[in-house]
């Protein structure tokens, strides 16, 4: 007896959750931008997973003497200056748009998570001395920055994104502390403490995983951000480098043709672009559903 | 009986806006063996910050001070911060107010019983310690532990949550117990079944308990003593049974204060507050 019930309520329950994300995926739904963003960050998703399939030429093969051909049923986007079909090439940058970001995403949100969890909780000193390293990252122009640590480093892909990484990260770090200095004096956090947790485990396993929904919100936002900003570095060369087909440097080469054969640049152009809105009409989506502060207006 | 608990002139202060420090708990010396000691007093009055104070977790700007404050024979105001820790949890642990608030939202039941325990013994299996705590969770008479262990908080009514709250500082057998207004948050009739399950596990264990409320008549049912708050001291210690023959004037302006159902029909009275008690 006993054990049927314990056995139907953990069904019910179970139909509960499912219920739950039912209703999630359903207010998700009503809102048809962030579906778009959905389909084109899916879409993204898709085209860099199944590249070679989906491409129609080798996107390194120079093939002169389709030089800066037109849009056509051989090229889809046309050919670039060294005959190379811009389609294919676009098909394959989309691997290399998601390296830079993932790779800026899986940096700079946790080292911003860490340090603004830290900061928030602790406190006094730390706080002061954590925030204020914030600052000055904070008050230097993105860009300018990046562009200073490539110069350095020197140019290519993962010393972008490590120069993204090195902007990025404030942002995360201010919320997570805001996030962090209330959680800190919530009731949950006492509680712990006296069933003897050390500050680090109330920092990593009670402080941060209050501060995720917030971080994952803004990271959508991000996403859009780094995708320019990588194009940017590519752009002035110094993100990739030729011949890897990333967008920026795409543009950049395209330039000298703008007037003649304009599909040469704006069609990278046209990519970023969209890729960024899908990326923030998705990250915006997903604030009105995850955001605790505006969750309770709706 | 040995001393659990021995406190002598504990004085915690804070700072003030004008730049001194007003005392929030002056001078306040009692002792514990393994008995079931009730504090109460009236809002302000110093019994929370006295439990925390114990426990080492008042709030960082507050100033403490005590001629004694030790925990079976340690001596705790000279306890490096690790000692105090490991004493937490372990050796004393604390219930708080509201259970909607003092359960981590996103954690599950079994997570988080089982993080007290792995906190103490970071060497138990995970296997035995979701057993341990769904055996605890039997032990607050919660049925269906199996099932409740796989709970969110916000799926817990009340009482439920407060029990699991009580599973948690149980877990690991602490020789004290500090309640801290436990039930305030509960209805009336949830209230007298978490009393009546805290009061079995004490008295079963013979852990020492100290139960803070401003609940004069629950305090009398379920300590052996109470301690009388008022302003930062104590006014009066008396054996509960005893408590209708409280001597000090502002006990038995509480105890006045309190409807009985066959008294007579006239308003209560108002508590006067005389300055000479502070």
């Amino acid at each position: 007896m006993s054990l049927d019930t314990s056995l139907d309520s953990k069904h019910a329950l179970r139909a509960a959750r499912l219920t739950e994300l039912r209703r999630f995926a359903r207010r998700f739904l009503r809102n048809p931008l962030g579906v778009l963003g959905l389909v084109i960050v899916l879409l993204l998703l898709f085209t860099a997973a199944f590249a070679p399939l989906l491409a129609t030429h080798d996107p390194y093969l120079p093939t002169l003497a389709a030089r800066l051909s037109a849009p056509s049923a051989e090229y889809w986007f046309g050919a670039d200056e060294l005959g190379r079909d811009i389609y294919s090439r676009l098909v394959y940058g989309s691997r290399l748009t998601l390296l830079i970001v993932g790779l800026v995403i899986v940096t700079s949100a946790p080292i911003g998570l860490v340090i603004g969890a830290i900061s928030g909780t602790a406190g006094g000193w730390v706080d002061a001395i954590f925030m204020r390293i914030t600052d000055v990252f904070l008050s230097i122009p993105k860009l300018l920055l990046a562009l200073a640590f490539v110069a350095a480093l020197g140019p290519g892909i993962f010393n972008a994104a490590l120069a993204i990484t090195l902007t990025a990260w404030p942002p995360y770090a201010r919320l997570a502390r805001a996030e962090a200095l209330v959680i800190r004096n919530a009731d949950f956090v006492n509680a712990i403490r006296l069933a003897g947790a050390s500050e680090a485990r109330i920092v990593f396993f009670h402080i941060i995983p209050m501060c995720l929904s917030s971080v994952i919100v803004r990271m959508t936002f991000d996403m859009a951000g780094i995708i320019l900003t990588a194009a940017g570095l590519g752009f002035i060369g110094l993100g990739a480098q030729p011949p890897l087909p990333e967008w920026g440097a795409m543009i950049s080469t395209g330039r000298k043709f703008i007037f003649d054969q304009w599909w040469v640049a704006t069609i990278p152009g046209a990519a970023i672009f969209i890729v960024s809105l899908g990326f923030n009409l998705l990250g915006d989506a997903l604030r009105d559903l995850l955001d605790p502060h505006l969750r309770q207006r709706n | 009986m040995s001393k659990l608990v021995d406190i002598e002139n504990l004085r915690i202060a804070f700072r003030t806006d004008e730049g001194g420090w007003k005392e929030a708990v002056r001078g306040v010396s009692f002792s514990l063996g393994r008995e079931k000691l009730g504090i109460v007093g009236e809002s302000g009055s110093g019994k929370s910050l006295t439990g925390r104070a114990l426990l080492g977790v008042l709030p960082s700007y507050a100033k403490m001070s005590a001629d004694k404050l030790s925990f079976d024979g340690i001596d705790l105001t000279s306890a490096s911060p690790r000692l105090r820790r490991s004493l937490r949890g372990g050796r004393m642990g604390m219930i708080l107010q509201d259970p909607k608030f003092s359960l981590n939202p996103v954690m599950r039941v079994d997570e988080q019983i089982i993080e007290a325990i792995r906190i103490g013994d970071r060497r138990m299996s995970r296997r035995d310690a979701t057993k341990r705590a769904i055996e605890t969770l039997e032990q607050v008479h919660i049925r269906e532990p199996a099932r409740v262990a796989s709970l969110y908080p916000n799926e817990l009514s009340g009482g439920m949550g407060q029990r699991v709250m009580i599973a948690m500082m149980l877990v690991r057998e602490p020789d004290l117990l500090i309640a801290d207004e436990p039930t305030s948050a509960l209805d009336v009739t949830v209230r007298t079944q978490v009393m009546s399950i805290l009061d079995e596990l004490v008295t079963r264990r013979g852990m020492g308990l100290i139960f803070i409320s401003h609940d004069l008549k629950l305090v009398s049912k379920f300590c052996d003593r109470v301690i009388v708050m008022y302003a930062g001291r104590i006014v009066e210690t008396i054996a509960a049974d005893r408590l209708h023959e409280a001597t000090h004037p502002y006990t038995q302006g509480l105890l006045s204060c309190m409807p009985t159902v066959d008294g007579p029909l006239e308003p209560l009275p108002i508590l006067q507050r005389e300055a000479s008690w502070a």
